[in-house]
């Protein structure tokens, strides 16, 4: 009797260091799993049809329902000059897409390019990136920004795929604003 | 354990002070002949005109600067840098050197004489070296990392020690008192013989112990049957030690800088690798110092990079010659948050729309190093804050009349989401 007691005792404690002491790493048991998800695929799954991904991209040259034609201009000296040269931004610069820009540039260009467009933004204050131009020293307009948001350009990455057509164009107008203000 | 952590607190500042005395002539020495002021006015410099594509060391978009004055001379460097352009019109050997890489250097007019010469010095001196003192600290962060925990061996040794210590005197103190040991024992068996004889015959004893122990089943079987698919909590070990508290804490991205489709999509997806390359191409190693926990280990510097490399496995990046090879490969994140597939959930209605802060549900992500689900995501924890939450209903002139009718009806100021129709089944099931 009292041995099986002690044997009782010692597995709770054990039980109960062992439970606490780690993380969850595995998810908890779920009632009617099938309930939870769903048999057919998604179309963002990892493994699909044969266990290649389906519908994972957009077929070639096909543009979505509201959408807008890609941009093709290349990612070279000689596609940066001619987007500074022919592209022009398509929307006007009214205050709703100034407001967005600026909401969109906090998000997505602040912590680099600084709040007010002086490269001082806080990972150039920490010395994560250094040498970030401030926009009064670089000769840049509309088209050469949308390039550089598509492209990106040397340690710039591209950011077309965080951004939208429509909060691309809005950002550039913000920078606009933000150069002509720096440059008062 | 405070003063196991004081302990070896006052251990690293010994040997933090001591190395440090044993340092500091040599750090001093090589200090001494470099001109501080000017090393400093070329770093700024550099820093904030040279830095996005040149390193001392190393290669990045230009290349690499230390010692370019044991290279070019002087004059020609100037005119390169003034205006490169230009130069290469002119110059035969400037032509030469702008083949190095496809995209042209911005041009500097407005650097003085004295400026470009303190950049110049800049790349020849190099950093002052402050290194050895950094390296002090590493010498000192690996003594502190194996401190405690012996510390704690010796403790919980040393207490065990003292219980048995004290039990023994008890024991002693008790015979001295005429109290012998067989005696006590059979005693205490007598009793607690009576005592269960006593508890067999009592009805009142069995009916309440039953009832109690219905009762604490009960709320055992309970307790665990409400954990069924709740997964507060879950925090699965992930394939790169990724740590939210770096990159969302120290250095303050956005959290929707890397999950950009929260605003606009039902998901707030996991960024693809492209996102992690925008900082990474340039960010190959952790600073000095960086620390995190990770599966119950403290990771350092040389654990870190290695996890950097794995981004760049993944990306086909090639570090040594900062291009892409092509060879790219998924990495397969975990998903923590999931929400069954019967129930609707959309991120844009609550980060676009309501404005919410990604913290109301996900906790304080900021703070973690090891990402982990934060709130139970259950059907009643939903209700509750769609009960509490006051709909912001300024700028909707479009369904005003209607909003003032509700208003209205449950005679409020501001309607809640759960009068909208929140709490509707349809709404999230269907």
């Amino acid at each position: 009797m009292m041995k099986s007691i002690k044997i009782v005792a010692l597995l709770f404690i054990f039980v109960a260091m062992a439970s606490c002491s780690d993380k969850q790493r595995n998810p908890r048991v779920q009632y009617m799993p099938d309930m939870y998800v769903s048999v057919p695929y998604k179309t963002d799954g990892s493994n699909g049809l044969n266990g290649t991904p389906v519908n994972s991209r957009p077929v070639a040259g096909t543009i979505p329902r509201g959408g807008h034609p890609a941009y093709d201009i290349p990612n070279t000296i000689e596609g940066y000059d001619k987007a500074k040269a022919e592209v022009k931004n398509p929307l006007e610069a009214s205050e709703e897409n100034l407001a967005n820009g600026k909401k969109t540039y906090e998000i997505y260009c602040a912590t680099c390019h600084g709040k007010k467009g002086d490269g001082n933004g806080y990972l150039a204050q920490a010395e994560k990136f250094n040498g970030i131009p401030n926009y009064k020293d670089r000769d840049i307009n509309a088209g050469s920004i949308y390039h550089v948001i598509m492209h990106g350009k040397n340690l710039m990455g591209s950011h077309s795929g965080q951004l939208t057509y429509k909060e691309r164009w809005q950002v550039v107008h913000y920078v606009e604003k933000l150069r002509a203000d720096l440059l008062k | 354990m405070k003063s196991v952590f004081l302990h070896s607190k006052i251990k690293t500042y010994l040997l933090q002070s001591f190395t440090f005395l044993l340092l500091f002539n040599l750090s001093v020495a090589s200090a001494q002949d470099v001109d501080e002021a000017r090393q400093k006015e070329g770093r700024k410099l550099f820093k904030s005109l040279c830095a996005s594509c040149h390193k001392l060391n190393g290669k990045l978009i230009g290349p690499a600067l230390a010692g370019v004055e044991t290279r070019r001379e002087n004059d020609w460097l100037k005119s390169w840098i003034r205006n490169n352009a230009e130069f290469q019109k002119v110059n035969a050997e400037a032509r030469e050197a702008a083949e190095y890489h496809p995209s042209a250097m911005t041009a500097f007019p407005q650097l003085t004489d004295q400026q470009i010469d303190d950049i110049l010095y800049y790349t020849t001196v190099g950093e002052i070296k402050k290194e050895v003192v950094a390296d002090t600290t590493a010498v000192a962060g690996g003594g502190k990392q194996g401190a405690p925990e012996w510390l704690i061996y010796i403790l919980c040794a040393a207490i065990i020690v003292a219980f048995l210590m004290i039990a023994s005197l008890l024991k002693q103190v008790n015979e001295l008192k005429g109290n012998t040991k067989p005696e006590v024992q059979s005693n205490l068996r007598r009793d607690l013989e009576e005592l269960w004889i006593g508890v067999k015959q009592n009805t009142f004893l069995h009916v309440t112990g039953t009832i109690f122990l219905l009762l604490i089943t009960a709320y055992v079987g309970f307790g665990l049957l409400f954990k069924v698919g709740v997964d507060k909590g879950y925090s699965p070990l992930q394939p790169i030690a990724f740590s939210h508290k770096i990159h969302a804490g120290e250095n303050k991205i956005e959290c929707q800088y890397c999950h950009s489709s929260a605003k606009h999509s039902k998901h707030s997806g996991i960024p693809s690798v492209n996102v992690c390359m925008n900082c990474h191409m340039n960010i190959a190693e952790v600073a000095e110092g960086t620390e995190i926990e990770w599966d119950g280990i403290t990771y350092g510097k040389a654990e870190l990079d290695r996890e950097i490399a794995k981004i760049y496995d993944a990306a086909g990046w090639d570090k040594e010659n900062l291009e892409y090879t092509g060879k790219t490969k998924p990495i397969k994140w975990i998903r923590i948050h999931n929400l069954p597939d019967f129930a609707y959930f959309n991120h844009s209605q609550h980060v676009t729309v309501a404005g919410l802060k990604c913290q109301k549900c996900h906790g304080p992500v900021e703070e973690m190093d090891e990402m982990y689900q934060h709130s139970p995501l259950t059907m009643g924890w939903c209700i509750d804050c769609h009960r509490e939450t006051k709909v912001d209903l300024k700028g909707n002139d479009y369904y005003k009349k209607i909003h003032d009718e509700l208003a209205k009806k449950y005679n409020v100021e501001e309607v809640t989401i759960a009068q909208l129709g929140g709490k509707e089944c349809g709404k999230c099931h269907y």
